[in-house]
């Protein structure tokens, strides 16, 4: 599609059929996407939708399998960190990355002067530079003051300051107003208008749809690793970017049989929890229901996940688990309470790597492998070979060392570990994130499985199709709360994401 | 069997150096100096069990020489008192546990990182055992404490039977017992340990008391083999007993390390000194050739790492 451009006619920064795969799984599948010089151009999408890729591609943070970048109407070949940079892309993240034990002024110098070991630092210039630019972006930060002294706001300006420093031609925000109350929002569209009319150009990503059709000029959908549309603003509304966002058929065929729900198992009544976000959680789930749990990422369904386990206790509001009150301040607790929790990043939380298969399922399970207390290798052998095999792991052996397995067989390793203790809750984050699409539908039948055997299941998931799939209730998640409960049958695409997102759409 | 690679290196190393030795120096194998080597290194072995733990789990205790120091001298004044040696052992234990249990729980339970808590705690022990002894060593032991109560010879038999009862039990426990395996667990991966139930914290002080205890009983060991007790005892024993432990190649990150391994790099490391004596060097060479057995392995540690990553990836690659 082609679009006539404000300022020239030449691109800033294009990219061409992008192809990306991460093991095996396509995050990219031909994305192509423009952007001209005084433009806010918005990028929208689910979670999982492809954006941050693209990011990473386009600051040579990951190279693509196919397609080219084209910046300034020149193709570059090799795209790397230090190139992007040269190039005048810069990309500021939700999560800052600035030197906190140094000052503003030095952060910039970071960004702004040539580095160099010998020449002696002028430190009144680096002042005086770190001012002006900040002047620039129109921030009154003191270019003395210590970084890990400043607000996320004063950060995020911080960080404009150093890119605009950097000579940037193309900003990329992630989500830039994620941790902004409204005034501060209010200046960052004032900062934003500023550098277009300086002409750069602005790639701009959120989930706040109202915030993307406020500030750009064009929007670009990703759905599923691919570009679905790119429409200049006034062709569009908030309803017409979801219907965008989503429209897709569900394709993959989910093995749910429905199951006579039993009795409560888990009770949540108005649980908080201040460190973790969480504010004011009531749900309840039955034995033989899979509840999902869903919401953008940064909702609170990690951090309701943890705070149940008892990673980050509760200080607020009840648990009952099967009908009693429970303390859980610790996840040994948790566990002796008959719950279970497989958490989302698999490589941090999930599994020993170091450890064979064996030791790591019956990690959470060893008394019952023990004899006299001293674990019997036999015994603990062949709990590992049953999980093994109704698992499919894969190699089958419960002596291979769990980091060389892939990414969907740790995900069943450490799914075994949770399984091997015998819950009667089972906690699932993200169970099939990064997993190859046959282990997926292995994963997603062995669900079906336990939830017929009784155990009740919470699953956090960022898919759609998943959570409408697999669920028989939908919990939704927004801003540490919960936005609604949904019926399976009330759960759809687009209900699922107006509650996460905040928008009711009639 | 590239889980054993390391411990067959230093193994390989010990025989290259022993064959040398058997053609160029056989005084070497004179059964006095044997037993000179034995039982001045089976302090080191005895801390260097405790520390293997300690590291596996993720942390380190560089305060061991100085707990060292003090519980030998308590062990001398206990025995001056007359009392039989089996309080005065275990007293030497229990004050080495003790010592162990404040480094264990300021690490573990109020969160300091073990650097920084053992430091002060070796600074502390060092000077405070400085200010009680005035720097006097203590004497006129008396003579059933020498040898424990043995002759010498019988003594030796004795100490070469607990420390194999030692290692064999704590090389079986390192597989078979529950608490052991939360340990690797903790050191390996604290979040999926935490995850799976397991008390890390607790965990951590756990080795610490361990590594107290095997220190106390270090030192009683050690006393024995003299009539009397320096007060400064153990001035870098941390050191010889946290190289011994990486060249036998445990992880100082934690989550990996054997028994077994900890043994070879104790004989490794207590060997190479006597005998570069015996092979004519000045023993001034002793601490540079230690030095340089360690750089050896940790390289040899990172350059495989790398070559193990790498054919990870492109066995994944072609799968």
């Amino acid at each position: 599609m082609s679009v006539v451009s404000p300022l020239s006619d030449i691109p800033l920064l294009q990219a061409v059929s992008i192809t990306k795969s991460f093991s095996g799984v396509r995050a990219l599948k031909g994305v192509s996407f423009d952007l001209m010089a005084g433009e806010v151009h918005g990028l929208v999408g689910e979670n999982g939708a492809g954006k941050s890729t693209l990011i990473r591609i386009m600051t040579g943070a990951v190279f693509p399998d196919s397609g080219s970048l084209v910046v300034g109407g020149t193709a570059v070949s090799h795209m790397d960190p230090s190139r992007s940079r040269a190039l005048g892309i810069a990309a500021i993240y939700q999560q800052p990355a600035l030197f906190p034990h140094l000052t503003v002024a030095e952060n910039i110098a970071f960004a702004v002067e040539e580095a160099s070991m010998w020449r002696p630092v002028r430190w009144r210039t680096r002042r005086q530079v770190a001012a002006q630019l900040l002047e620039r972006v129109g921030a009154s930060l003191d270019p003395d003051r210590l970084v890990e002294t400043l607000s996320m706001p004063e950060q995020q300006i911080l960080e404009i300051a150093k890119a605009v420093g950097a000579a940037a031609r193309v900003l990329i925000m992630d989500e830039p107003t994620a941790s902004l109350s409204e005034r501060e929002v209010e200046r960052l569209y004032g900062i934003i208008g500023r550098l277009r009319q300086d002409g750069l150009g602005i790639i701009y990503i959120s989930h706040r749809l109202e915030e993307v059709l406020t500030l750009a000029d064009r929007v670009t959908v990703l759905r599923d690793g691919e570009s679905i549309a790119t429409r200049q603003r006034d062709e569009v509304d908030q309803k017409a970017l979801i219907q965008l966002m989503i429209g897709r058929e569900l394709s993959a065929i989910f093995p749910k049989r429905m199951v006579t729900a039993g009795d409560v198992a888990l009770e949540l009544r108005g649980v908080s929890c201040r460190a973790g976000g969480v504010n004011n959680v009531s749900l309840t789930l039955r034995r033989g229901e899979i509840c999902g749990l869903a919401g953008l990422v940064g909702s609170g369904r990690t951090e309701l996940a943890r705070t149940l386990f008892g990673v980050t206790p509760a200080d607020a509001g009840d648990i009952l688990v099967n009908g009693m009150r429970a303390q859980i301040t610790s996840p040994a607790e948790a566990i002796a309470l008959g719950l279970e929790y497989v958490p989302e990043d698999r490589r941090r939380h999930g599994v020993v790597p170091e450890m064979a298969v064996a030791e790591n399922v019956t990690m959470a399970s060893l008394p019952s492998v023990a004899r006299m207390g001293l674990i019997a290798r036999d015994d603990e052998r062949a709990v590992a070979a049953r999980y093994v095999q109704d698992l499919g792991v894969r190699p089958a052996s419960v002596d291979a060392s769990v980091e060389s397995l892939s990414g969907g067989n740790q995900q069943k390793v450490a799914l075994a570990r949770a399984l091997a203790a015998n819950p009667s809750v089972l906690i699932l984050d993200e169970p099939t994130q990064g997993v190859d699409v046959g282990s997926k539908s292995e994963i997603h039948g062995l669900m079906q499985a336990l939830v017929e055997r009784g155990l009740a299941i919470l699953m956090i998931s960022s898919e759609l199709p998943e959570i409408l799939g697999m669920s028989d209730r939908v919990a939704i998640m927004r801003g540490g709360t919960l936005a609604g409960v949904l019926s399976r049958e009330e759960a759809t695409q687009e209900s699922v994401l107006a509650l996460a997102l905040g928008h009711p759409i009639q | 069997m590239t889980a054993y690679r390391r411990e067959a290196g230093v193994a390989l190393a010990i025989v290259i150096l022993m064959a040398v030795l058997v053609f160029v120096a056989p005084g070497f194998f004179t059964s006095e100096n044997v037993n000179d080597v034995f039982l001045a290194n089976l302090p080191v072995l005895v801390a260097a069990v405790g520390v293997t733990f300690l590291i596996v789990a993720g942390e380190i205790d560089i305060s061991i020489g100085s707990a060292f120091a003090v519980c030998g001298v308590a062990a001398g004044l206990l025995a001056k008192m007359n009392l039989p040696l089996g309080v005065v052992a275990l007293t030497a234990c229990v004050i080495g546990a003790a010592l162990g249990a404040v480094n264990g729980s300021l690490v573990g339970f109020v969160k300091v990182p073990s650097i920084v808590v053992t430091l002060a705690m070796m600074i502390v022990l060092r000077e405070a055992l400085r200010w009680v002894t005035q720097g006097a060593w203590v004497q006129d032991l008396p003579p059933h404490f020498q040898w424990l109560g043995f002759t010498q010879r019988s003594y030796l038999v004795a100490i070469a039977g607990v420390s194999a009862v030692l290692v064999a039990a704590s090389a079986w426990a390192s597989r078979h017992a529950p608490a052991f395996r939360a340990l690797y667990a903790t050191g390996s991966n604290p979040g999926a340990a935490r995850l799976a139930g397991i008390h890390t914290s607790a965990m951590k002080f756990g080795a610490f008391v361990l590594v107290g205890a095997l220190t106390g009983l270090a030192a009683l060991l050690n006393s024995a083999r003299f009539n009397q007790i320096p007060a400064n005892a153990g001035i870098g024993l941390e050191m010889k007993v946290i190289a011994a432990v990486v060249i036998g190649g445990t992880s100082i990150t934690g989550g990996r390390g054997t028994i077994f391994g900890t043994v070879l790099g104790v004989i490794l490391l207590g060997s190479i000194g006597p005998a570069l004596t015996f092979l004519g060097v000045s023993a001034y060479w002793e601490r540079a050739a230690q030095g340089g057995i360690i750089l050896v392995a940790v390289a040899i540690d990172a350059l495989s790492g790398r070559a193990e990553t790498y054919a990870t990836h492109l066995l994944r690659a072609r799968a």
